[in-house]
C-alpha cells in the first residue's frame, strides 16, 4: 500500500510541475467540446439559394416567399441567367438554386405549372437534407394553391379534410438538435482517448528515461507499477468528464436526465477499455511518439465504428458485426440513453455488460503482456 | 568475512544466436570491492541483470544473498541496491523528492533516514534542487543515495562514473570504500582501467567471457608474461618497428611520448639497446615500468 502510494504521489507532482500537460489535458477536451458542439452539425439551415425567375409575377413571388418563410432557405442570389446560376453553384456560393419559367402564371391557371429546383449533390448529408426541405416546402405550397383553386370554384374547404394525417412526436430531442447527439458522444471519445494516450505515454516515458529499470529492480510488484501510474490519470480523466458534461449542459443545453452516479459509473467501465488499450500500446512501444501512433491507430476507426457520428444502422452488415468488438460504441449507446433519455440501467443493461466485460478483457490481455521482466 | 554474497556457476546468456554471457563463474565475499573490467557490450550489464533477476539465465545459475537470483528475485532486489549507468533519475523531481519516492517504494516513511541517506552522499543542502539542474557529479551522487535508501548489504554499480569529471569520480570512490568499510558488497563495472585499479579483485570479461578474476596486484603477476620497460626511443615509429621484431619482446605499443615493451623475463635492457642499435637507431633509454591493469587486458585479450 504504500508502495502504491508513493508512486501516485510522485505521479502527482510530475503532473503538477508539468504545466503543459496539465492545461493541454485540461482544455482540449473544451476545445474539441466546442468544435463538435459547432461543427460537426447536420442540422440545416440557411442554405443559400439562387434564385432565376423569369416570370416576375405575383405568383412566382408567392412561391418564392414560402421558400423564405420557411427557414431552411435564404434567398441570397437573383440571376438573370442559368450561366450565372451555374457558376454560383460551381463556386460553391449557392448550394441550390430554383428556375421559376416566363409562363409560370399562366401554366399556373390552367394547373400544369412546373419549377425546377437545382441542387448541389457533391455533399450528400446537405444535399439530401435540402432536397427533403425543397420538395416538402414545394408540396406544402402546391396544396394551399389547390385548396384556393377549390375555395375559388366554390367548395366549402372547411368540410375538405385530408382522410390521413400523421402527427409526428419526437421524443427526448423534439428540436431534433444535432449538438445533443454529438455531446454525449464527444464525452465517450475524449475520456478514451485522454486515458489512452495519457497510461501509454506515462508507462513508456519511464522506459524512455530509463527509470523503469531502477523501478524494476525495487520491490514494486507490475501491478502496483501499472495502478499507481494510471490512478492519477483516471482522476484526470473524470474530471474531464465532469467538465464536457458540465460545457454541454449549461452552455450547449444538453439536458443530463438519468442517474449522475450511474453515468459516473458507466464511464468508469469504458476507462476499463481506454486504459488496457492504453497498456497495451506501451507494451508495444518504446517512445512516448510510438505509443501515441499506436494509441492514435485504435482510435480511429473506434471512433467511426462506434456511431459517433454516423450511425451504426446505415452501415454494410461486415461493419455492424466488426462494431461489436468496440467498446465505445456500447458507451456511445449508453451515455445518449442516460443523458438524453434519463433512462436507467433496466433499459441499458446489456450495453453495460458488454462494456464491462470488453473492459476486462482489453485490461486483462494488456496486464498480462506487461511483463515487470525486462527480457 | 568469509560469507559468500555472491556465487555464480556456469552463468550463459544467449540472445539468439548471440551469446551475451559465456559461462561465467566467480564468488564475491561479503565486504569485497570487485570490479568487472571490459569494453562496452562484453556482457558486464547482462551478468548484473542475471544476478538482480531481471534476465534468466540460459544455462548456470547464481545464488545472491543467499537466494536464487531469479527464482527468488524479489529477495534479491529487497536486499541489493542498483545503480545504472543511465542515473535513473526524474528530471522533473527535486532531490528529495526523488529519495522520498525511493524511498517509499523500499517502505520507508522517517525523514531520518533520508537525511542519513543525505549526509552519507554529500547531497544535504540541495534537496530542494530540480534533479535536470544538477551537474553530472550530483546526479551520480543521487543515483548513489537512492540505490542506498534502503541499506542494502549488497551494491550493484553498473559504469557509475561515466560522464563525470574525474575529481567527482575520485570523490565518488572514497564514498564506495566507506561503505565497503561499513561491510557492503560492491560489484563495480567499468572500463576505465584506472578504476579497476581500486578494487579489491578485478575481474575481466571479453566477448562474453570472464578471463581471469584475481586482486590487481594478482593479475599483473600472472598474467602478463614479462617485464614492463618504459623505452624512450626516437622517432618513435622506427623504434616500434626495431622493438616488436626483437629477440625476446611479448608486445610493444605506443604511451604518451615513449613506448611501453612488455619483454620476456630476463631478457635485460642491453638486449633491448642492441636491438635498436642493429636498425641503425640510437640506443634508448630504458626505465623499469610498472605494470598495469591495461597490460593486464591487454595480454589476456590477446
Amino acid at each position: 500500500m504504500n508502495r502504491l502510494l508513493s508512486i501516485i504521489r510522485k505521479e502527482f507532482i510530475q503532473i503538477t510541475r508539468d504545466r503543459r500537460t496539465l492545461v493541454i489535458i485540461l482544455v482540449i477536451p473544451i476545445m474539441q467540446l466546442f468544435l463538435m458542439g459547432y461543427s460537426a452539425t447536420t442540422d440545416i439551415r440557411n442554405v443559400p439559394l439562387a434564385v432565376l425567375d423569369q416570370c416576375r409575377c405575383a405568383e412566382s413571388r408567392a412561391l418564392l416567399d414560402a421558400y423564405r418563410a420557411a427557414d431552411y432557405f435564404r434567398l441570397a442570389y437573383s440571376v438573370q441567367s442559368e450561366a450565372e446560376l451555374r457558376a454560383l453553384i460551381e463556386r460553391g456560393d449557392a448550394r441550390a438554386g430554383i428556375l421559376i419559367p416566363p409562363d409560370y402564371n399562366t401554366a399556373l391557371a390552367r394547373g400544369e405549372a412546373q419549377v425546377a429546383f437545382i441542387l448541389d449533390g457533391s455533399d450528400a448529408t446537405a444535399g439530401s437534407t435540402t432536397l427533403a426541405s425543397a420538395t416538402l416546402v414545394g408540396q406544402q405550397h402546391a396544396t394551399a394553391l389547390m385548396f384556393e383553386k377549390l375555395e375559388r370554384s366554390g367548395v366549402d374547404i372547411s368540410r375538405l379534410q385530408p382522410p390521413l394525417e400523421v402527427r409526428t412526436r419526437v421524443w427526448y430531442n423534439p428540436d431534433l438538435v444535432s449538438s445533443h447527439f454529438m455531446i454525449p458522444g464527444v464525452i465517450g471519445m475524449i475520456l478514451y482517448a485522454v486515458t489512452a494516450v495519457l497510461t501509454a505515454s506515462a508507462i513508456v516515458r519511464e522506459r524512455e528515461r530509463g527509470t523503469i529499470e531502477q523501478l524494476i529492480v525495487t520491490p514494486i510488484r507490475p501491478w502496483e507499477l501499472v495502478v499507481g501510474k494510471i490512478i492519477p490519470y483516471v482522476l484526470l480523466a473524470f474530471v474531464d468528464t465532469l467538465e464536457v458534461m458540465a460545457i454541454g449542459h449549461w452552455w450547449f443545453g444538453v439536458p443530463v436526465r438519468g442517474d449522475l452516479t450511474l453515468i459516473l459509473a458507466c464511464s468508469g467501465l469504458l476507462l476499463l477499455s481506454g486504459l488496457g488499450i492504453g497498456l497495451f500500446a506501451s507494451t508495444i512501444a518504446n517512445t512516448q511518439q510510438e505509443a501515441m501512433l499506436t494509441v492514435w491507430m485504435t482510435l480511429l476507426p473506434s471512433i467511426f465504428l462506434s456511431g459517433f457520428f454516423f450511425p451504426l444502422e446505415a452501415m454494410p452488415q461486415v461493419l455492424q458485426w466488426i462494431s461489436y468488438i468496440v467498446p465505445l460504441r456500447y458507451y456511445l449507446v449508453i451515455i445518449r440513453a442516460l443523458l438524453i433519455k434519463g433512462v436507467g440501467l433496466a433499459a441499458i443493461w446489456p450495453e453495460t455488460l458488454a462494456l464491462a466485460v470488453f473492459g476486462l478483457l482489453i485490461l486483462g490481455a494488456a496486464a498480462l503482456r506487461f511483463r515487470k521482466r525486462l527480457d | 568475512m568469509t560469507e559468500t554474497v555472491i556465487a555464480a556457476e556456469n552463468l550463459t546468456r544467449r540472445f539468439g544466436d548471440f551469446t551475451a554471457v559465456d559461462h561465467v563463474t566467480f564468488s564475491v565475499r561479503a565486504g569485497e570491492i570487485v570490479g568487472y573490467l571490459g569494453p562496452n557490450g562484453c556482457g558486464k550489464t547482462t551478468t548484473i541483470r542475471m544476478l538482480l533477476g531481471l534476465l534468466e539465465p540460459s544455462e548456470g545459475r547464481a545464488t545472491v544473498l543467499g537466494f536464487d537470483a531469479f527464482r527468488q528475485s524479489e529477495d534479491v532486489r529487497a536486499r541489493a541496491g542498483y545503480m545504472s549507468q543511465k542515473f535513473a533519475l526524474y528530471d522533473d523531481l527535486t532531490v528529495l523528492e526523488n529519495l522520498t519516492f525511493y524511498g517509499g517504494v523500499y517502505g520507508l516513511r522517517e525523514r531520518r533516514r533520508l537525511d542519513e541517506t543525505l549526509d552519507l552522499v554529500g547531497l544535504r543542502g540541495r534537496e530542494r534542487d530540480l534533479t535536470r539542474d544538477l551537474a553530472a557529479g550530483f546526479r551520480q551522487r543521487l543515483a548513489l543515495a537512492i540505490a542506498l535508501v534502503h541499506r542494502p548489504k549488497l551494491l550493484f554499480l553498473d559504469e557509475p562514473t561515466s560522464g563525470v569529471d574525474p575529481t567527482a569520480r575520485r570523490a565518488f570512490w572514497d564514498l564506495i570504500y566507506g561503505l565497503a568499510g561499513e561491510g557492503v558488497t560492491v560489484l563495480v563495472t567499468t572500463h576505465y582501467m584506472d578504476e579497476a585499479e581500486y578494487c579489491g579483485r578485478v575481474g575481466v570479461m571479453r566477448d562474453g567471457q570472464l578471463l581471469a578474476m584475481d586482486t590487481p596486484a594478482a593479475l599483473k603477476a600472472s598474467v602478463i608474461p614479462g617485464e614492463v620497460w618504459e623505452a624512450h626511443i626516437q622517432p618513435l615509429e622506427a623504434g616500434l618497428e626495431a622493438l616488436r621484431e626483437a629477440d625476446g619482446v611479448l608486445r610493444v605499443g605506443l604511451s604518451g611520448d615513449h613506448l611501453r615493451v612488455i619483454a620476456r623475463r630476463g631478457l635485460g635492457a642491453e638486449s633491448l639497446r642492441r636491438a635498436a642499435q642493429a636498425r641503425g637507431l640510437t640506443a634508448p633509454r630504458l626505465e623499469r615500468g610498472e605494470p598495469t591493469l591495461e597490460d593486464v587486458f591487454l595480454a589476456l585479450a590477446r
